[in-house]
């Protein structure tokens, strides 16, 4: 046991040391970029849509230090990371951090509820296609998920809400809550959830397709494995050897692939919020680009890469309970 | 060779692919004849629905037909799509290559980096590029290609591990081989299938990427592109759903095509024991 | 037979229409009785494990049974059966034991779980679980396993080959089955292990009295176990009878083929004729030792392969390394062709040193040195042509294209093939063949030490006879030194003048086949003899 213990912990260390370093190599790419755009570094940093400030430009060159030589420059811009200080907006008049901690909660809420849908949803759908294979329902199966696998998905969305809020008028189309409505009742509960229903079902559509598809033919893969004829040689049941030998197994390429799709997953969420105006990062990341705000943009690749180890530890935890031969390793 | 294509050509859904495929390729090259003039030109009336006043698929806010602007558009997205993948399987297959074939520390390292790579957020990598770096075609197709290539690499250094490992390699070792010659005579053909699907794979997703970003605004300001289209659509989507429902149903239909392609190249070149 | 317990009539497997035969067995008709033990021999190809999987109604999908097929047991004709008798059936009255130890267990549910799994699917006296653990540690205790309360809570990956067909042994006897179908159970064993496993079975057959149908490709494992044979061709029963019957005075042609093929029955007996010369290869102290790590806070895993190795190879000699799995042998041989760098030690060849030499050095002591491999199916490039693949050795030490596709074409010629194979495929050979080709491609180069890895423990009992006579043959005629690494001491016995037994990255015992046989001095060398199945039965044939 303590033996277990230990390795989960050296696990969770490794994952650590892992972030740090993404961090600070992003850090240096940030830097590296700003310095790569064409035109004045300061500018750049300071935003560059509309008049320029000469007073803030001058407080940029001053705290970044863009006169002294490029060593000190990434000292100075790595001490800040490490402090937290992601800079200053002066679009919003704020620093990038609080801008960022503000979104942060709606986007863990939509990409979290997306994960969740994508792969409950896509592992019984696969399940079940994999599972009759070559019949109607698998057929009937593939073939959506082969489509939504090639839908746009900020299209999938502008078409979901043409349906279901214009046409039908069943949730709302856009932002996260309705005016007036208290956050704490169950009411209030209720609207939230049908706001965040669109978003978080259009996100996890397309992961859904991927691991729908994955599911299926791991179902497959695995009813050619010897133990599956040992259990029916038993005399097993084929709902019984589906429950008891092949799913767990058939999970364990899915769990992987989940958290190979963090990612891009994350990175999806970008463009769904634009769509749906989800006051999270990615809706601040969309304000960012169109006011040339690269402070802010810089900020939050560097938080949502944060994001992305994060879901990395956690479908590496949903893998450990799966199999259970890492701990007795 | 020829088995192969005459596999390709039994492979029903890989065939429908292709010919949806080879539809829309028609439409990038014969868009100047079909579609003459400037997508960017006001031709009718704003918000004009389909199949009203001569427009095939309406027209825009500004009154741009719709219809012209997804044929010009069909040469942006396979343009983009072609060439940054292109990139991508150079950048990929050759650190792949590298990091599966010397393998050991340098190897590892090299393994470490594609990791990197895969941990970051791709599409927010892309936003950021374009953004800093003003958005053209050459800073659209530089950050698609900087995102996909790691997926490349991952998957021609499993393969290079796996095959080097082979005793046809051992025995060609033996006969004297160089590593070049092993690499090039050996490895790499029998690497190849897994990589030509990925790649083929990989135009799709790019083409998804460049729409995003277009919708976004980040595409070439010069370019009409599918993704732009829907993005300027975006506010309108009551008064006239036919400015998104089409750019979006060529972006599907084009992705969908290459996909059934990919999937059919894929079933042919590397049969696998399970059918079904 | 009166009575027998499992009767088999007309059975005919049909194969689904795209296949390259229309059946896979036809028209069997067999008899198990209570209480004996019944060998299905055949080679791939020949059904027996089809049938074995038929009894059970385990066929793969899209095979079925022909309607006229019977197959009865105890009175019940189980074709007719539906899938709820069938399982009521499968593990409690027929159970069957499989072939692949490594994979036959579900790799991510504790063996106590599994194995109680077929105590609980035929629960009909409704024992409490903690009833059903102690069955399942009775049984586990029965195949000979240690601690068995632990074994019951480790997970399949924990044990050994041997260890989980004994699992699986103790998961198909624990209903009391009448009747025991074992499809080919040791095939995937090293021999000691294979040893012990046949010794368990026969033991608990007699135990029980159970019927068992045992299912096999060698010839010395019948002549151990079996009370019957019968022996399958291409899907048909060739013949049957008594085991002595069959084995002493085998009627049809093909059995009789087969058993002129079983190896170790022309045993060469002669060491070299004493040449005291420098040796052509001489191996001193060679050490190797493969680390891997496995996780941060677990001890890398050290496996010896090669634990100071000392071999001196006479020019002209055959000389077998035999060995089990982990013995070290293939690695031994992979570092005379500087395919693995040892750690330590020196390699002499010819009275130059092999290792540590530059680039140039090393290609001329490759010209010299050859090897073939195990696999047929991965030796050859897939996609290079097999005259190609065989020229190009030569090409590269300098001769012209022409020249070295002219000498290919002989070469195959040579081996059996034919010239025409030049321009052909490897995917278009079967693995005899391929290993033939393979045999090519060494050659050419002409060398002067071949090493075979295990080069025909991948072929049919037939086949691998035939490859055997053509390496004898070219040795003969070529002047070839070979260094021929197996793990069947029967094959070893047959082709050299002298063998060499390895265990755990030494070498334990060296002699002349003849005088090991006769006289083994290593325990483990003892171990390896009884262990080597039809060893009575055969044995009178390896003269001294």
């Amino acid at each position: 046991m303590n033996l277990q213990w230990l390795q989960g912990l050296g696990a969770l260390g490794v994952r650590l040391a892992k972030m740090v370093a993404v961090v600070l190599l992003i850090a240096i790419f940030n830097f590296m970029l700003v310095r790569a755009a064409p035109g004045d570094p300061a500018l750049v940093m300071a935003g560059q849509s509309g008049a320029t400030d000469e007073a803030f430009l001058k407080r940029v060159r001053a705290e970044y230090g863009l006169d002294q030589p490029m060593p000190t420059q990434l000292a100075t811009y790595l001490g800040k990371v490490v402090r937290l200080d992601l800079g200053y907006s002066h679009r919003q008049q704020r620093t990038v951090l609080s801008a960022i901690l503000e979104r942060l909660p709606a986007t863990l809420l939509l990409t979290l509820s997306a994960f969740a849908i994508s792969l409950v949803g896509g592992v019984v759908l696969g399940s079940l296609a994999g599972v009759r294979a070559g019949k109607l329902s698998d057929t009937l199966i593939s073939l959506l998920a082969l489509v939504i696998y090639a839908t746009p998905v900020f299209w999938l969305g502008l078409m979901l809400v043409l349906l279901f809020s214009v046409q039908l008028g069943w949730l709302p189309a856009f932002g996260y809550e309705t005016i007036g409505v208290t956050m704490s009742t169950w009411a209030g509960i209720v609207d939230k959830l049908k706001h965040l229903a669109l978003p978080a079902f259009t996100l996890g559509m397309l992961y859904l397709a991927i691991y729908a598809r994955l599911m299926r033919s791991s179902i497959i893969e695995v009813s050619h494995q010897d133990y599956v004829k040992t259990a029916r040689a038993k005399g097993a049941s084929d709902s019984r050897i589906l429950w008891r030998h092949m799913l767990r197994n058939a999970l364990l390429p899915v769990v992987t692939m989940a958290g190979v799709q963090a990612g891009t997953l994350i990175g999806g969420s970008v463009v769904i919020e634009t769509v749906f105006a989800w006051p999270g990062l990615g809706r601040l990341t969309y304000d960012a680009v169109l006011q040339r705000d690269y402070q802010v943009m810089l900020g939050v690749f560097l938080v949502l890469s944060v994001l992305v180890i994060f879901f990395n530890w956690l479908t590496d935890l949903l893998y450990r309970v799966i199999d259970p031969r890492i701990k007795a390793a | 060779m020829k088995a192969i294509v005459q596999s390709f050509l039994r492979h029903p859904s890989g065939m429908l692919g292709l010919v949806i495929l080879l539809a829309v390729i028609a439409l990038a090259l014969t868009a100047p004849i079909f579609f003459p003039g400037d997508p960017w030109d006001t031709v009718a009336a704003p918000f004009t629905p389909p199949q009203t006043d001569g427009m095939l698929l309406g027209s825009d806010s500004l009154g741009r037909d719709i219809a012209s602007g997804i044929a010009h558009g069909t040469r942006v997205s396979l343009m983009i799509g072609v060439i940054s993948t292109f990139v991508a399987l150079v950048i990929g297959v050759v650190v792949g290559a590298l990091s599966g074939y010397v393998g050991g520390r340098v190897g590892e390292w090299l393994m470490r980096f594609t990791e990197l790579f895969q941990t970051i957020p791709a599409f927010m990598l892309c936003i950021l590029l374009v953004a800093i770096l003003e958005p053209s075609i050459r800073t659209v197709v530089i950050a698609i290609a900087l995102v996909s290539w790691p997926q490349v690499a991952r998957l021609t250094r499993g393969e290079f591990l796996a095959l080097k490992e082979r005793e046809f390699v051992q025995a060609a070792r033996c006969q004297g081989e160089s590593p070049l010659s092993l690499i090039v005579r050996y490895i790499l053909p029998n690497a190849l299938s897994p990589i030509i699907v990925a790649g083929s794979l990989a135009v799709a997703s790019a083409i998804l990427i460049e729409s995003a970003l277009s919708f976004m605004g980040l595409g070439d300001p010069n370019l009409m592109s599918w993704g732009f289209m829907i993005g300027s659509a975006r506010t309108m989507l009551r008064q006239a759903w036919w400015m998104s429902f089409f750019p979006g149903l060529a972006i599907l239909l084009t992705v969908l095509a290459i996909n059934l392609v990919g999937e059919g190249l894929n079933d042919v070149l590397n049969p696998r024991i399970s059918r079904q | 037979m009166t009575n027998p317990l499992l009767s088999i009539q007309d059975l005919s497997i049909v194969l689904p229409s795209s296949g390259d035969r229309a059946y896979a067995v036809e028209r069997l008709s067999l008899d198990i009785a209570e209480n004996e033990i019944v060998c299905l021999v055949g080679e791939s190809g020949s059904g027996k494990s089809m049938t074995a999987h038929a009894i059970l109604g385990l066929l793969p999908p899209r095979v079925t049974i022909d309607a006229r097929s019977r197959v009865v047991l105890e009175g019940t004709d189980l074709t007719k059966l539906d899938d709820a008798a069938m399982r009521k059936l499968r593990g409690e009255r027929i159970s069957m034991v499989f072939q692949e130890p490594m994979s036959a267990l579900n790799p991510l549910q504790r063996i106590g779980a599994q194995v109680a799994e077929a105590l609980q699917l035929h629960n009909t006296a409704g024992l409490s679980a903690t009833a059903i653990e102690e069955r399942c540690i009775a049984i586990i205790d029965a195949v000979g396993l240690p601690s068995p309360r632990q074994i019951v809570r480790s997970y399949p990956f924990q044990l050994s080959g041997g260890q989980r067909q004994r699992v699986m042994i103790a998961m198909a006897l624990l209903n009391n089955p009448r009747l025991l179908l074992a499809d080919e159970p040791t095939t995937a064993l090293d021999v000691t292990t294979q040893r012990q496993i046949l010794d368990l079975i026969q033991t608990l057959q007699a135990e029980r009295k159970m019927g068992v149908l045992f299912i096999t490709h060698d010839f010395g494992v019948v002549a151990d176990i079996a009370d019957r044979v019968v022996v399958m061709r291409h899907g048909r029963v060739v013949e049957q009878g008594t085991r002595d019957a069959v084995l002493r005075h085998p009627q049809h042609e093909y059995t009789q083929a087969l058993i002129a093929a079983v190896p170790g029955r022309h045993a060469r007996s002669t060491a070299l004729s004493g040449k005291t010369a420098e040796p052509l290869l001489k191996i001193e102290q060679l050490r190797k030792t493969f680390v891997s790590k496995s996780g941060l806070f677990s001890p890398p895993r050290t496996v010896v392969a090669a634990d100071g190795i000392d071999l001196s190879i006479q020019e002209g000699e055959t000389v077998s390394v035999v060995g089990e799995s982990g013995s070290g042998k293939s690695t031994l041989g992979r570092m005379v062709m500087r395919l693995i760098e040892p750690d330590s030690g020196t390699i002499t060849f010819a009275g130059q040193p092999v290792l540590g030499q530059d680039a140039a050095a090393l290609r001329a002591y490759r010209k010299q040195v050859q090897i073939i491999f195990q696999d047929p199916f991965a030796s050859l490039n897939p996609r290079q042509k097999v005259g190609d693949a065989i020229a190009r050795g030569p090409m590269i030490y300098g001769a012209s294209r022409a020249d070295a596709l002219k000498a290919a074409a002989a070469l195959l010629e040579r081996v059996g093939l034919g010239a025409s194979a030049v321009n052909r495929f490897p995917h278009e050979f079967s693995g005899g063949q391929r290993q033939r080709i393979s045999i090519a491609r060494a050659l050419a180069l002409k060398p002067r030490l071949l090493i075979a890895d295990e080069a025909v423990s991948a072929l049919d009992v037939s086949i691998q006879s035939q490859v055997l006579a053509l390496l004898a043959e070219l040795k003969a005629e070529l002047g070839l030194t070979m260094m021929f690494i197996t793990h069947d001491l029967r094959v070893a016995a047959e082709i050299s003048n002298s063998v060499v037994v390895m265990q755990k990255g030494r070498i334990v015992e060296r002699g002349a086949p003849g005088q090991l046989f006769a006289n083994p001095q290593h325990a483990y060398t003892r171990t390896l003899l009884g262990a080597m199945p039809g060893l009575d039965f055969f044995e009178h044939k390896l003269a001294a």
